[in-house]
C-alpha cells in the first residue's frame, strides 16, 4: 500500500505529462505482482473494491474522538477521507514502519472477501494497520473517489514506457489492444512487458483493437502525393468509436478504448452483424433516413454518463457513421486495402439497421485544389474538414505518417482581450502562461469585456515573455495566484484567439464554450477598442447549428 | 497574586506591568524581551531589548546596528531582575537561539513558550521543560490533523525525486532563518555531500549558522555567470519560496518545486502554492507534541497564543486543565 500511495502522493501535485509518466513507469517497474496490477487498475478505472460509505467512516472516526476537534479538523482539511487520515491517530506518534504495512493486493483480498457486516471492523483495523499517506489512499479507493488526473491512456503509456526502449518495448497499442481481455492484477501482461512469458493470448475476441489515426496535413504534404491514389471522405464532428461484436458479445468502445457500452444502448442494442467496426458516433439520425446530424453539443447530453434515461434516449438518439471494417465476423482483415475493407463493410452495414448506422460517403475530387474548396465550404456544418485516405492502405494501428491524412477546415480567430493571468505549472511557474480572455458586450453596467475562454498555448517562448512582462508591470488586482489585468478601450493587451469550435454553454457566463482555443497571435497593433464582440461569438454558434 | 496581574495581553502584545516590559511585542515599546529572532517576533525600533546572544545577533544582522536603543544579551539559565520580576531564558528549540521565557514573582511562575518544537534539530539547542503555574503555548499546528513526520524520511523524498527527474533542478522552499539551515544540514546528515546553492536572501544568515559552529557543507551562491540553465541540472537549491514565483527561478532547468513546512501535510495547501513536492518538515510541534508537552509540564492553567487556539483549548477542557486563548494578534502563521 506504501509504494501506491505514495505514487497518489505524487501525481496529484505533479501537473506535466511527462512527469506522470516517470512516476508511473517507476511505480510499475519497482512494485511486486500483484500490488503493482491492482495500482494499474485502480487507475484505469478497472478496480472492483467493496465500496464503503463516508457515513460509515465518520462512525468510525468518532468512536475514538471527540465531535468538536473532528469538526475543527474537518473545517481546516476540507476532504473527509484526508481529515480521517491525519487525525486517525488522534495525539498518538505515528508509528508504522513500511515494512509492517498490508501490501495493497492483500487489502484489496480482504476487502472483497468480507462479507456485509464484516466491513466496520475490518476497516477500523486496516485503518490501525497503514500509516497516514496509506490510509488516505486506501480511503480514495474504498469510497470510490480517487480524482488524480490519470487517464487510462496515460497508465498504459506508462506501461509502455516500463517496458524497455528500442527493440524491446511494447507499443501502446499493443497494450490497448489486449487491455479488455485481461482482468486484474494483470500478471500475465507485466510477464509480457517484462520480456518474461509470451504475449497473453485472448479468450474473448470482442475487445478492442487499436485504431488507426491520420496525421494533419502540413505546409507541401499534398503537392508530393497523387490524388488519383487517395480517397476523401467528410470528417464528422462527432467521436470516433469502435464496435465490437462476436458471439453474442456486444462492445461500443472510445478512441482510447474506455468501453462506453453501457451510456449507449440505443447504438448497441442495434447491432445485428459479427466483427469490428470503425466509425464516428453523432447524434441525430442517419443519411439513409433523410435526417440532420446534430452538433457535438447535442452528443454531448450523451457523454460521460454511465447509465442514460428514456427520454435521453429520445431526444438525443444516437447513431454510428461507418468509417471501416477491421473483423469480418472473426476473421481479421486488416491486412486488405482501404478500398477492400470499404466493400465488405458496404456490405455489412446494408443489412444494418437504417436509422442506427450508415456508410460514411466519399467525397469525389481529382487534384488537391479541388478538394481544398470542398473543404472550406462543406455541405453540412458537423463537418470539420476531410479525412484523405490512400486506396490501397492497410489498417495500421497509431499514427503513421502517410496512409492517412486529416485536413480540418480553418480554425476560427476572434481579437480577444487579456483579462486575468495565472501562473503555469512546472518549468513555467514562473511565468504567467495561462490567460482569460474577454470580449465586448452590452450588460447592465454599460458596455463591458466579458469573460469568454481561457488559453494557455500556442504562443512561441519569446511571445510569453513578452505576455508575462505585460501581466506584471500591468497588473491590477491579485487573487490568490491570479492577477487582473489592465483591460480599458485604449490600454490593454489583445489576443488573437483561434479554436476549433464553439457551442452553447449554461456552464460558462458568456453562454458560449469555445473547443481548444490557442494564442495565435499577439495583436500589439490594436487596441482594446478593436477587439471582437460577444455578438460575433454567438453569430458562430448559430452558423454552426444551421 | 492574580496572574494577570503579573501578565496580560495588550494591543502591543503581552506585557508585564509590574516589570514594565513586553514579550515579543508587535509595534514599538520601551523594553521588549525577544523570544526568538522571527521578524513577527522580533520587531526594530524598541528602547531596550533584553534576548539571547544569537537572537540579538540575528537581529543585527537582519535590521542593522541600530535596531533598538539598548540591548542585553541573557545566558540560558542566567537569572535577572527587572523592578523585582525575576526573569530567565531556557532553550524553545525552535531555531537558533530561540528561548522560552521564564516570568516569576512571589512564588508565581509563568512560562512564555514562545514559538517551539521537540523534535530533534542539530541547528539549535533542544526544548527543556520547566514547571509552572501558568503555561503559554504556542498552537500554529493545534489541529489533530498535524502529525509531522520524519523529517528524514521526507529529505529521502527529496533524494527519490533526484534519482527520478535527474534533469531538473530542485527547488526546495525553506523560509530564511531556522527552516532554511535545519533543511541544510538535515540533507547533509542524509548524506549528500553535494554542493547545495542557496538564494541570496540566505546567505548572511547560512554564513552566521556556519559562524556558530553548524556545518552545512558545500553551499554556493545560486548565480549564473553565464546563464546557462545547464549549471544546475539536477541541482538542490534552496531559497524564500516567494523567489520561486519571481522571475529569478528562471535560471533554472525545469524547477521542480519543493517546499519545507508543516503546511505541507495538508495536500490542497501544496496544490495552492504549486508545490509539486511537499516536505512535511517544521520548526513547531505538532498535536501529539503540544499535547505530550502540557501533560508533562502539567501546569496549573493553560493560555494558548497563535495559531489554532480553539482546538487546543478544547483539548484542555476534555483533561480538566483550565485554558483559555489570548487572541494576541500579529503574529503570521507563515514562519515555518
Amino acid at each position: 500500500m506504501k509504494a501506491f500511495a505514495t505514487l497518489l502522493d505524487r501525481l496529484v501535485l505533479t501537473p506535466s505529462r511527462n512527469g506522470k509518466l516517470t512516476l508511473l513507469a517507476d511505480y510499475f517497474r519497482d512494485t511486486p505482482d500483484p500490488d503493482r496490477g491492482y495500482g494499474l487498475a485502480a487507475l484505469a478505472g478497472a478496480l472492483d473494491l467493496k465500496s464503503v460509505k463516508p457515513a460509515m467512516l465518520r462512525d468510525l472516526v468518532l468512536e475514538r474522538m471527540d465531535p468538536i476537534l473532528f469538526q475543527y479538523s474537518y473545517d481546516y482539511v476540507g476532504d473527509l477521507a484526508e481529515t480521517i487520515s491525519l487525525v486517525w491517530d488522534g495525539g498518538r506518534k505515528d508509528v508504522i514502519d513500511d515494512e509492517h504495512q498490508p501490501r495493497l493486493g492483500e487489502v484489496v483480498t480482504r476487502m472483497n472477501s468480507l462479507g456485509r457486516t464484516e466491513v466496520r471492523s475490518a476497516v477500523r483495523e486496516l485503518l490501525d494497520r497503514l500509516d497516514t499517506s496509506s490510509r488516505f489512499a486506501f480511503l480514495k479507493l474504498a469510497t470510490g473517489a480517487l480524482r488524480i488526473g490519470v487517464s487510462a491512456r496515460l497508465a498504459k503509456q506508462a506501461l509502455s514506457d516500463m517496458s524497455g526502449s528500442g527493440e524491446g518495448k511494447k507499443d501502446v497499442t499493443e497494450i490497448e489492444t489486449l487491455w479488455h481481455g485481461l482482468t486484474p492484477p494483470y500478471e500475465p501482461l507485466f510477464a509480457w512487458l517484462e520480456g518474461r512469458a509470451e504475449k497473453p493470448v485472448l479468450a474473448t475476441p470482442a475487445i478492442f483493437h487499436s485504431v488507426m489515426l491520420a496525421n494533419p496535413v502540413e505546409e507541401g504534404d499534398l503537392e508530393k502525393l497523387d490524388p488519383a491514389d487517395y480517397a476523401a471522405e467528410w470528417k464528422w464532428d462527432g467521436i470516433r468509436v469502435q464496435m465490437s461484436s462476436y458471439g453474442g458479445t456486444k462492445k461500443l468502445y472510445s478512441r482510447s478504448g474506455d468501453d462506453i457500452t453501457g451510456a449507449f444502448p440505443d447504438v448497441v442494442g442495434a447491432i445485428n452483424f459479427e466483427g469490428v467496426i470503425d466509425g464516428e458516433l453523432l447524434v441525430g439520425s442517419t443519411a439513409r433516413s433523410n435526417s440532420p446530424t446534430r452538433t457535438f453539443s447535442d452528443l454531448q447530453q450523451r457523454l460521460n454518463r454511465k447509465t442514460v434515461t428514456g427520454k435521453m434516449l429520445d431526444d438525443y438518439p444516437a447513431f454510428v457513421r461507418a468509417y471501416d471494417l477491421l473483423f469480418q465476423g472473426d476473421e481479421d482483415i486488416r491486412a486488405e486495402t482501404f478500398f477492400e475493407r470499404r466493400r465488405h463493410l458496404g456490405d455489412v452495414i446494408d443489412k444494418a439497421p437504417h436509422d442506427r448506422f450508415d456508410l460514411s460517403e466519399l467525397v469525389p475530387f481529382s487534384t488537391w485544389d479541388e478538394l481544398d474548396r470542398l473543404r472550406i465550404a462543406p455541405p453540412d456544418p458537423v463537418i470539420e474538414g476531410v479525412m484523405i485516405k490512400k486506396k490501397d492502405s492497410p489498417y495500421q494501428a497509431g499514427r503513421l505518417k502517410g496512409p492517412w491524412f486529416k485536413w480540418k477546415r480553418d480554425p476560427y480567430n476572434i481579437d480577444a482581450v487579456m483579462l486575468y493571468a495565472q501562473r503555469g505549472h512546472g518549468k513555467r511557474s514562473s511565468y504567467y502562461s495561462d490567460f482569460t480572455f474577454g470580449v465586448w458586450a452590452q450588460t447592465p453596467d454599460g458596455e463591458e469585456l466579458v469573460p469568454v475562454g481561457k488559453a494557455y498555448f500556442g504562443f512561441t517562448d519569446a511571445e510569453l515573455e513578452v505576455l508575462d512582462k505585460f501581466v506584471r508591470d500591468n497588473t491590477v488586482d491579485r487573487f490568490g495566484p491570479v492577477r487582473a489585468v489592465r483591460a480599458e478601450p485604449d490600454f490593454g493587451f489583445v489576443l488573437e484567439v483561434a479554436f476549433e469550435g464553439i457551442n452553447r454553454s449554461t456552464r460558462h457566463k458568456s453562454g458560449v464554450a469555445m473547443r481548444f482555443p490557442r494564442i495565435a497571435r499577439l495583436r500589439q497593433d490594436k487596441l482594446p477598442r478593436d477587439a471582437d464582440r460577444l455578438s460575433t461569438l454567438t453569430a458562430m454558434v448559430e452558423a454552426r447549428e444551421g | 497574586m492574580k496572574p494577570e496581574a503579573l501578565l496580560h495581553p495588550t494591543p502591543a502584545g503581552l506585557f508585564c506591568p509590574i516589570g514594565r516590559f513586553h514579550v515579543d511585542p508587535v509595534r514599538p515599546v520601551e523594553r521588549a524581551l525577544i523570544t526568538h529572532g522571527h521578524s513577527d517576533h522580533a520587531r526594530a525600533g524598541h528602547g531596550a531589548v533584553l534576548a539571547t546572544r544569537q537572537t540579538l545577533d540575528i537581529m543585527r544582522l537582519r535590521y542593522g546596528d541600530g535596531f533598538a536603543g539598548s540591548q542585553q544579551a541573557v545566558a540560558f539559565g542566567e537569572e535577572i531582575d527587572l523592578d523585582g520580576v525575576r526573569i530567565s531564558f531556557h532553550p524553545a528549540g525552535h531555531v537558533l537561539g530561540s528561548a522560552q521565557i521564564v516570568i516569576e514573582k512571589d512564588g508565581l511562575r509563568i512560562v512564555v513558550s514562545g514559538d517551539y518544537k521537540r523534535g530533534t534539530d542539530p541547528t539549535c539547542a533542544p526544548f527543556v521543560p520547566v514547571a509552572c503555574d501558568i503555561f503559554i503555548t504556542e498552537a500554529t499546528f493545534g489541529l489533530p490533523v498535524f502529525h509531522h513526520p520524519d523529517p528524514k524520511a521526507e529529505i529521502e523524498k527529496l533524494f527519490t525525486s533526484l534519482e527520478q527527474f535527474p534533469e531538473r533542478s530542485h527547488l526546495v522552499g525553506a523560509y530564511a532563518l531556522g527552516k532554511a539551515q535545519r533543511v541544510i544540514r538535515l540533507i547533509r546528515d542524509c548524506g549528500y555531500s553535494e554542493p547545495i546553492f542557496i538564494h541570496g536572501a540566505l546567505a548572511k544568515l547560512c554564513d552566521y549558522y556556519v559562524g556558530q559552529g553548524i556545518d552545512l557543507g558545500d553551499i554556493r551562491p545560486a548565480t549564473t555567470e553565464k546563464s546557462d540553465p545547464s549549471a544546475f541540472k539536477g541541482a538542490v537549491v534552496v531559497g524564500p519560496p516567494s523567489a520561486f514565483q519571481d522571475r529569478w527561478a528562471r535560471r533554472f532547468n525545469e524547477p521542480l518545486i519543493a517546499f519545507a513546512s508543516g503546511w505541507m501535510l495538508v495536500r490542497q495547501r501544496a496544490k495552492q502554492g504549486g508545490v509539486e513536492l511537499p516536505l512535511v518538515i517544521s520548526d513547531h510541534c505538532d498535536w501529539p507534541e503540544l499535547l505530550s508537552t502540557i501533560e508533562e509540564i502539567g501546569p496549573s492553567e493553560v493560555w494558548v497564543t497563535h495559531g489554532r487556539e480553539e482546538a487546543l483549548v478544547r483539548w484542555c477542557e476534555l483533561k480538566n486543565i483550565p485554558a483559555r486563548p489570548l487572541h494576541l494578534v500579529g503574529y503570521e502563521e507563515e514562519g515555518d
